[in-house]
């Protein structure tokens, strides 16, 4: 029996707090933490299916063309190889996130260098992965191909673009005014299990094991590629080691191995090498962005101009969406927002991480950073004074708004000096010390979500969805709020994921995840609940449940006689997406070292305030945040992906090359959550939190730079050189 | 799959007999040089495992110094006690490098014979002279910040990427080869070569030839520094590194061994540098003198620029250490 529930109003009765079990919240260790630290949780490539070949995609050595032949015969007499798989159908990109449809396919059109062109499948790894080097490929090469973003003319987003009053008048009647210009250079996901999927053939029944993170998407994208029914296929992602974006949609290896599977009528593996990953799966586009700020003398903003440039292949409809933030996030009556997308022909562009406020927040808090100094007003203040009371473009409330109280208990809790701020103040020996501020937001994401809760017999409960856990505690959660709902332990709840067998959730992916599928699930409780309630002849609001007894002291096994008692919950964001305009908010505080004679920067110390709806574990959501904020150090500081100026080659493709923070990078962080009930967020009363953590705190970083060592940079990573090249001396 | 023989060398003789092929190699930790075999960088027929042929003490010499196995783990050497009273910056720049498990496999040796990490030369569909000798050079006017600015060559702008041979670089050890031809010994200043018109040769290692140990000469005291210049503060190649054991007597340098990573195809030492600084104070004015000698020659490629004034920044830097440590 399923329960729909669509959501058009707020939901602030708070049911989860009126359960009163204190499972809700509590900072529980992940249920199949034990599991992935001792390596007995099966990650996708490590399923042992019987009989299994080795298929290594081969990758082009062109940035645009066409493949005129690929010369079999050079391979198929090596040792232990099977076939050489090159179908049209082999996909040449990952699909995008909710893209519900194949990626592009057609491997002999070549459209970057690295692109996957062909399959080939041994006996063994090692096999396949010779065979693959050794793959004679001819091509017909159309030169010229743009790589570089700032050379094209760029296609306008123009759902992005937004002309509001005028700001060229604003900003020349200004008291202080802003017009900078920051870059940021592209980002991998670098997620630690590399992208993966086994496919064998039952008859026309394919099952796949695969490393993803949308199975309710992704199987459709497979079933599109392959041009088959969703009924004949079955996706497992039991355990993600890391997304990050990077595995929302189906990649090349997955249509790769069903492919090579139904041609050599075995089941195949295809596992990504890591340079492959890196070149072939997901880059966060380079941004360039010009932040115009105009205030008045009390430095309330005026005016407010963000326009960013960014790229993509041609054919993708994914933009960053840098300014996904800047809409709301201060007013200002007089705006210009404007995206570019230069078409050019680097790996995809897709979403990493926080796609948007991840590097839209950096160049925007950057800006203030610079008006608080020109204002002479301090920023912690001026940030107080420019929350704006309702959404400045689209007349809409918000639905809850932390903003001021993360400011103001962040600046306590990290001892931030409201004193005047000069730079270069402080010096231990060679290093410079100062300290930076910047805001956080994220867009609060929601979406339709199912899930099955069983009350066995027995007593214990199961949850069952199709929903993932790519490192983010989503099994803990889903445990803890069935287990405050039915009145039962969370050891007592059983949670099973990532496979479609399961009623559909929307995944994982754009912090969307806890509140969609957990509100699936509180759903499911509540009508199992109703159930329980009438039998007592009760209401559900009524209902006492507390370890495995009613109030009357009736067990739970005798209610149930003997039954399984099972309702699915279907949750669908109603009127609610349309008349809020949600978002996580925050703050962050960093105090950083800059050396004087060598550029490097060190932080020393970073606080992030919070607030993103009700916490459902305080554990794994300070571990959010906590990840959140390493990525925040990374941006600002090492992570950068270098393409070759002539043939567009992501060069640094590995993570001894991509400059990922290390633990020695990471200093103790704090994390102040600052928990609140949005009941128009979702009716468990909770937003997104994973990447809230990392959109702003570049800023941070940068902003502390400055005011340690006086050398303003606009271009992130702020690595040594850069430093080095603003440093006063 | 690639085959190639895998035989563990049970002598130096037949260790020296199974890697005298030209396209044969000893492997030991075997850290990077796996790595390279599946990209195929590397593509060895023969394989000579030399791990059980001892080389793994470190033990004092007759003249008061210390002799390092070849086969000796980074981590064993970094750790030891004597490393670390008498040779203070050979430690710290073995430390500096890799991570705690490259460096626990890593040994001695190897670390001596460790490729560029240059990421043309990794990337086997791209040109290379020093992986393909003719196919070009694919850093020269591409991505090239970590690489040379001295002793390039029109061939090759790589860089060593080590820290332990700058280190001992500046100690002035030696390096013990054993062949067929006998044994000898090489200045670690002499051991590697700049690209020239053959990138692809390294070192003065020839086929058949092991490293046996590291001689370090008897112990100079002096304040010694290792300072590394990085993009992230582990795990991570050096921009600009500096190796130095410096001396002060009556506030005058008299000792001034410097070596510098990073900057060229081998740890770079320039005897001119040490004589600009001997019987002369301390002070950055003179540092930049001396720095103006070193750099006489350097070359930018572009992304690389950075490492001239960062080279000559990072010596004030290490001039404030040294004097702060001396005080």
């Amino acid at each position: 029996m399923t329960v729909h529930f669509k959501q058009d109003e707020p939901d602030n009765s708070n049911r989860l707090d009126g359960m009163k079990q204190g499972v809700i919240g509590k900072p529980l260790p992940r249920i199949e933490g034990l599991a992935k630290v001792t390596g007995t949780a099966p990650y996708a490539a490590e399923y042992p299916i019987e009989n299994c070949a080795e298929g290594v995609l081969v990758t082009s050595t062109i940035t645009r063309g066409e493949v005129t032949s690929i010369d079999r015969t050079s391979v198929l007499s090596m040792p232990g190889v099977i076939a050489v798989v090159d179908d049209e159908k082999l996909c040449t990109r990952a699909a995008q996130g909710t893209a519900n449809e194949a990626p592009m396919q057609g491997p002999a059109q070549v459209c970057y260098w690295g692109q996957p062109i062909a399959l080939v499948i041994a006996e063994t790894f090692e096999q396949a992965r010779d065979a693959a080097k050794h793959l004679k490929v001819e091509y017909r090469e159309d030169a010229g191909a743009p790589i570089d973003p700032g050379a094209v003319e760029p296609e306008e987003q123009e759902d992005e673009t937004v002309h509001q009053g005028d700001l060229s008048h604003a900003m020349a009647e200004a008291a202080h005014s802003v017009d900078v210009t920051y870059t940021t250079k592209g980002h991998a996901s670098a997620a630690m299990e590399p992208h993966a999927a086994i496919a064998q053939w039952d008859g026309d029944k394919l099952t796949v094991h695969a490393s993803l993170q949308m199975l309710n998407y992704n199987i459709t994208e497979l079933a599109d590629a392959l041009d088959m029914e969703e009924e004949n296929m079955r996706l497992i992602s039991r355990f993600v080691g890391g997304g990050f974006g990077s595995k929302l949609g189906i990649s090349e290896e997955v249509v790769a191995a069903a492919l090579a599977a139904k041609q050599i009528g075995r089941p195949v593996r295809v596992v990504q090498s890591r340079q492959q990953v890196f070149q072939t799966v997901m880059r966060r586009s380079e941004t360039t962005q010009r932040l115009r700020l105009a205030a008045d003398e009390n430095g309330k903003l005026t005016g407010f101009g963000h326009e960013a440039l960014v790229s993509n292949l041609p054919g993708e409809t994914f933009a960053e969406p840098v300014l996904q933030s800047s809409h709301f996030m201060y007013g200002g009556e007089n705006r210009e927002l404007m995206l570019n997308v230069a078409r050019i022909h680097r790996m995809t562009a897709g979403s990493v991480r926080a796609p948007g406020e991840a590097v839209g927040m950096p160049a925007l808090e950057g800006a203030m950073d610079v008006l608080a100094e020109k204002a002479g007003i301090d920023p912690v203040e001026l940030r107080l004074r420019n929350i704006p009371e309702q959404d400045p473009e689209e007349d809409l409330p918000f639905s809850s708004h932390k903003l001021a109280e993360c400011l103001t208990q962040g600046a306590k809790a990290f001892g931030w000096d409201k004193g005047p701020r000069k730079p270069r103040q402080r010096r231990e020996g060679e290093w410079w010390i100062g300290t930076g501020m910047a805001n956080a937001a994220r867009v609060h994401n929601i979406a339709e979500a199912k899930a099955r809760v069983t009350l066995k017999a027995d007593g214990t409960a199961l949850v069952e969805t199709d929903m993932t856990d790519i490192g983010t505690g989503t099994y803990t959660i889903l445990a803890q709020i069935a287990a405050e709902m039915l009145g039962l332990g969370p050891e007592q709840v059983l949670v099973e994921l990532g496979d479609t067998r399961y009623p559909r959730g929307p995944g994982s992916g754009g912090s969307w995840g806890a509140a969609s599928i957990g509100s699936a699930v509180y759903i499911a409780c509540k009508a199992i609940r109703e159930e329980l309630a009438a039998r007592l002849g009760t209401s559900e609001e009524e209902l006492e449940l507390r370890e495995s007894k009613t109030a009357g002291g009736e067990a739970l096994t005798d209610l149930l006689g003997g039954k399984d008692l099972a309702r699915e919950g279907h949750y669908e964001p109603g009127d609610i997406e349309d008349d809020y305009t949600a978002s996580g908010f925050g703050a962050f505080f960093a105090e950083v070292r800059v050396n004087h004679y060598t550029g490097e920067t060190r932080v020393d110390r970073m606080l992030g305030a919070f607030g993103f709806g009700r916490v459902l574990n305080a554990k794994t959501a300070r571990s959010q945040c906590i990840g959140g904020i390493t990525w925040s150090i990374g941006v600002a500081l090492t992570e950068a992906l270098e393409f070759d100026p002539r043939d567009g080659h992501l060069v640094n493709c590995d993570l001894a090359e991509y400059h990922v923070p290390v633990h020695r990078d990471v200093p103790d962080l704090q994390v102040l959550l600052v928990e609140e009930r949005d009941g128009a967020a979702s009716p468990i009363q909770a937003k997104g939190i994973g990447e809230l953590g990392m959109c702003g705190g570049a800023a941070a970083i940068a902003n502390a730079i400055y005011n340690a060592c006086g050398a303003r940079l606009f271009d992130y990573p702020m690595t040594p050189d850069r430093v080095l090249a603003a440093i006063p001396d | 799959m690639r085959p190639f023989q895998y035989s563990r060398a049970p002598s130096l003789a037949e260790a020296s007999n199974l890697t005298a092929d030209e396209n044969a190699l000893a492997i030991a930790g075997g850290t990077n040089l796996l790595d390279l075999m599946k990209l195929q960088v590397e593509t060895p027929d023969q394989l000579a495992d030399i791990n059980r042929l001892g080389f793994a003490d470190i033990e004092d010499t007759d003249e008061g110094g210390l002799r390092l196995g070849s086969l000796a783990t980074n981590t064993e050497t970094a750790v030891h006690p004597r490393v670390r009273a008498d040779y203070p910056v050979l430690s710290r720049a073995i430390l500096a490098g890799a991570t705690q498990q490259l460096r626990n496999k890593a040994t001695n040796g190897g670390n001596l014979c460790q490729r560029t990490r240059c990421f043309y030369f990794t990337n086997i569909d791209q040109p290379c002279n020093k992986r393909e000798p003719g196919s070009g050079c694919g850093a020269i006017d591409g991505i090239a910040k970590l690489h040379a600015i001295l002793g390039t060559s029109e061939q090759c702008i790589a860089t060593y990427p080590g820290d332990m041979a700058v280190a001992l670089s500046a100690l002035g050890a030696e390096v013990q080869i054993s062949g067929d031809k006998g044994e000898r010994s090489v200045p670690v200043r002499d051991f590697h070569l700049l690209p020239g018109d053959t990138p692809w040769i390294e070192n003065v290692l020839e086929p058949g030839e092991i490293i046996t140990g590291i001689v370090l000469p008897a112990p100079v005291g002096s304040t010694q520094i290792y300072r590394k210049v990085r993009e992230r503060s582990s795990y991570a190649f050096a921009l600009v590194s500096v190796a130095a054991i410096i001396e002060l007597t009556d506030g005058k340098f008299s000792r001034a061994d410097f070596a510098f990573g990073g900057l060229a195809h081998k740890p770079w030492f320039d005897p001119r540098f040490g004589e600009a600084l001997i019987g002369q104070p301390p002070s950055e004015a003179l540092f930049d003198k001396a720095a103006d000698v070193l750099l006489e020659d350097a070359r930018g490629y572009g992304e690389n620029d950075f490492k001239i004034p960062l080279t000559r920044r990072t010596l004030r830097a290490v001039l404030a250490q040294a004097t702060e440590d001396a005080a």
